[in-house]
C-alpha cells in the first residue's frame, strides 16, 4: 500500500477518561499567568513600573523627535502620542510574541495532552493586564493638562477591549500555529509590524494623513483600532465606525486563528 | 475478563520528515520540491501495531532506540494521533515528564507542582491539598522554595515522580526516568509503583533498564523494527530481546530489589 493511501484512512483517538471542567481551564489559565509574570517580574512593583516604563520611554523618544526636533506642530502631541503608543504596545507586543509561544512551550506541547490554545490565550491575556495597567498613568497625563477622563469610559473601554483582545488573539493563534511549521515566519513578522508601525496612527493622530488617502487606512486592521482608542481615551468619544470596522476585522482574524488551530493542533508534538 | 482500559488496534504511526519545510524562505523557493516531498518522504515509527493494557496492570514496553516506544506513549498520551487504525484509553492519562521536562527553570519548586498539576488536569484547589504530600515524598527539604534551575538532575527526577505520583493518576506513563534518582529514592519509587499495583493504577512503563521491567511488570511488549515483536511474560520477552541484542543475560540472576 502507498504512502498517500495510508494517510486517507485518518487514525482516531478515544481519550474517553479525559474530563477537564471548567474549574481546569480556568486554573490553568491562572497558574500560567502567574508563571508569566513572576518569571518576568520577581518583584512586583519593580515589575509594573518595568512595563509602564518601555511604551513611556518610547513615548518620550517620539516627542523628542518629533515635537521638538522635527518642529511637527500638534496641538497636545504628548497625549496623542500616549494614547497611541500604550495600546500600540498590547497590540505589538502580543503579535510579536505570538509566533514563539508554542515552540517555546515545547516542553510541556510534547507531553501532555492540554487544550495547547491556553498557551497564546495567556500571553494575549497577559499583555492585556499591562496594558490595563497603564491606563491609570493616562489618565495622570490628562489630569496634569487639564482635562478629565470622559464618563463614556465606563462602556467603551470594555468595547474597545474586547474587540483588541480578540483580534489580537485570533492573530496570536494563527501565528503561533503556523510558526511551528515555518519557524522564519517570525522575523517576517518583525518586518511586517514595522511597517504597520508607520502606517498606523500612533505617532500622528488621524487629522494628518491627507484627505485622498485617508480611507485607505480601514485597509490597515490596527488603525482603526489604535484610532479608535485614541479617540475615547483623548476625547471621550466611542467612534462607532471604528468599533465596527475592528470589531470586523477582529472576527475575521478570530475565525482564521481558530481554523488554522483546530486544522494543525494535532501535529503540534510532532514537529516540536 | 478485565477491562482493557488501553486499546491500539491496527495502530500506524508516520512523521513526515518536516525538515526541508523550515521556513518559509525555502519552501517558496524550492516550491514543487517542497511539496512532492512533504507527501513523500515519510518516516514510519510504527506500524500496524496491536495491543490492549488491563486495568492495574503494570506494562513494560522494550525495544531498540527509534523502535516506536517513546511514539507508542505520545499515542496514549494523545498528543500524537495515528494514521491509521484506532488508540482507545479510557482512564485519565498522566504523563511522567520526563526529567522535569514540564518545569519551568525559573519557577520554584512549589509553583512547578502547581503548573504540572493543572496541565495534568486538577484544579488548584486539589493540588494544594496534596502539596504537602508531595514535598516531603521528593525529599528536596528547602530547595522546593527555590528555582529548579538550581536542582541537580536526581532532584527533578524525584520532583517530577512526586507530582505525578501524587495526583491520583489513573494510567501512569512512565519514560525511562528513574535511573537518575539515588539508590534510595529508587527503592522508594519502586514501593510507591508496587503500591499503585493494589489500588488499580495502570502503569505503562518505556525502560532500557531489563531489571525494572523483570521485577516491577506483569506483562512485556517488545517492540522492534516499528512492529510488535513479542509480548507476554517479561522474563521471556526480556530473554528474547537480550538474544537478539547479542548480550547474554541471566535472568535468574536478577536481583529482585533492584531496579
Amino acid at each position: 500500500m502507498s504512502v498517500s493511501q495510508r494517510i486517507r484512512r485518518k487514525g482516531k483517538v478515544n481519550l474517553l477518561g479525559n474530563n477537564r471542567n471548567w474549574e481546569n481551564y480556568r486554573d490553568i489559565l491562572i497558574v500560567l499567568l502567574q508563571k508569566e509574570l513572576k518569571v518576568r517580574y520577581n518583584n512586583k512593583l519593580l515589575g509594573y513600573l518595568w512595563s509602564i516604563a518601555n511604551p513611556l520611554a518610547a513615548a518620550v523618544v517620539y516627542f523628542v523627535a518629533f515635537q521638538i526636533l522635527m518642529r511637527l506642530r500638534v496641538p497636545d502631541y504628548q497625549l496623542i502620542l500616549l494614547t497611541g503608543v500604550f495600546p500600540w504596545q498590547w497590540f505589538t507586543n502580543a503579535v510579536g510574541s505570538a509566533s514563539n509561544v508554542f515552540v517555546g512551550n515545547a516542553s510541556i506541547i510534547k507531553k501532555v495532552n492540554f487544550p495547547r490554545n491556553i498557551v497564546p490565550l495567556c500571553m494575549v491575556t497577559n499583555h492585556m493586564i499591562h496594558f490595563i495597567m497603564s491606563i491609570p498613568v493616562i489618565v495622570l497625563f490628562l489630569l496634569f493638562y487639564q482635562r478629565v477622563p470622559s464618563l463614556t469610559w465606563l462602556y467603551g473601554i470594555p468595547l474597545w477591549l474586547v474587540v483588541h483582545f480578540f483580534m489580537v488573539y485570533g492573530i496570536a493563534l494563527g501565528l503561533a500555529s503556523i510558526n511551528l511549521f515555518f519557524r522564519d515566519l517570525e522575523r517576517l513578522m518583525s518586518i511586517v509590524l514595522n511597517f504597520a508601525f508607520y502606517l498606523t496612527p500612533v505617532l500622528y493622530p488621524l487629522d494628518l494623513i491627507p484627505e485622498h488617502v485617508r480611507h485607505y487606512m480601514f485597509l490597515n486592521p490596527a488603525a482603526p483600532l489604535i484610532a479608535g482608542w485614541r479617540e475615547l481615551l483623548l476625547d471621550g468619544r466611542v467612534e462607532w465606525l471604528f468599533l465596527a470596522v475592528s470589531a470586523g476585522y477582529a472576527a475575521l482574524f478570530f475565525a482564521i486563528g481558530m481554523v488554522i488551530y483546530r486544522r494543525l493542533s494535532w501535529k503540534f508534538a510532532e514537529v516540536l | 475478563m478485565r477491562e482493557p482500559v488501553i486499546s491500539f488496534y491496527n495502530v500506524s504511526k508516520s512523521y513526515p520528515l518536516y525538515g526541508h519545510i523550515r521556513g518559509i524562505k525555502n519552501f517558496l523557493f524550492n516550491f514543487p520540491k517542497s511539496l512532492t516531498s512533504m507527501r513523500q518522504e515519510r518516516f514510519e515509527a510504527l506500524s500496524n501495531i496491536s495491543f490492549e493494557v488491563y486495568e492495574g496492570e503494570n506494562f513494560g514496553i522494550i525495544g531498540n532506540n527509534g523502535a516506536g516506544k517513546s511514539t507508542t506513549l505520545g499515542l496514549i498520551a494523545g498528543v500524537l494521533k495515528p494514521n491509521k487504525g484506532r488508540v482507545v484509553v479510557r482512564r485519565r492519562v498522566s504523563p511522567l515528564l520526563a526529567l522535569g521536562a514540564g518545569f519551568h527553570a525559573e519557577l520554584t519548586g512549589r509553583e512547578n507542582v502547581e503548573l504540572n498539576g493543572v496541565l495534568l488536569g486538577l484544579t488548584r484547589k486539589e493540588i494544594r491539598r496534596k502539596m504537602d504530600e508531595i514535598i516531603e515524598f521528593s525529599e528536596l527539604g528547602d530547595f522546593v522554595n527555590r528555582p529548579v534551575r538550581v536542582y541537580s538532575s536526581g532532584m527533578l527526577a524525584r520532583l517530577g515522580f512526586s507530582v505525578v505520583a501524587h495526583l491520583d493518576p489513573e494510567i501512569l506513563l512512565i519514560d525511562e526516568v528513574l535511573g537518575v534518582g539515588d539508590i534510595r529514592f529508587q527503592k522508594k519509587c519502586l514501593d510507591k509503583m508496587m503500591s499503585f499495583k493494589d489500588s488499580g493504577v495502570t502503569m505503562v512503563l518505556v525502560t532500557h533498564s531489563v531489571a525494572s521491567v523483570m521485577n516491577i511488570c506483569d506483562r512485556a511488549m517488545w517492540i522492534d523494527n516499528h512492529q510488535v515483536r513479542m509480548m507476554g511474560d517479561p522474563a521471556e520477552v526480556v530473554e528474547a530481546y537480550c538474544a537478539a541484542s547479542n548480550v547474554p543475560i541471566n535472568t535468574n540472576a536478577v536481583n529482585k530489589a533492584a531496579l
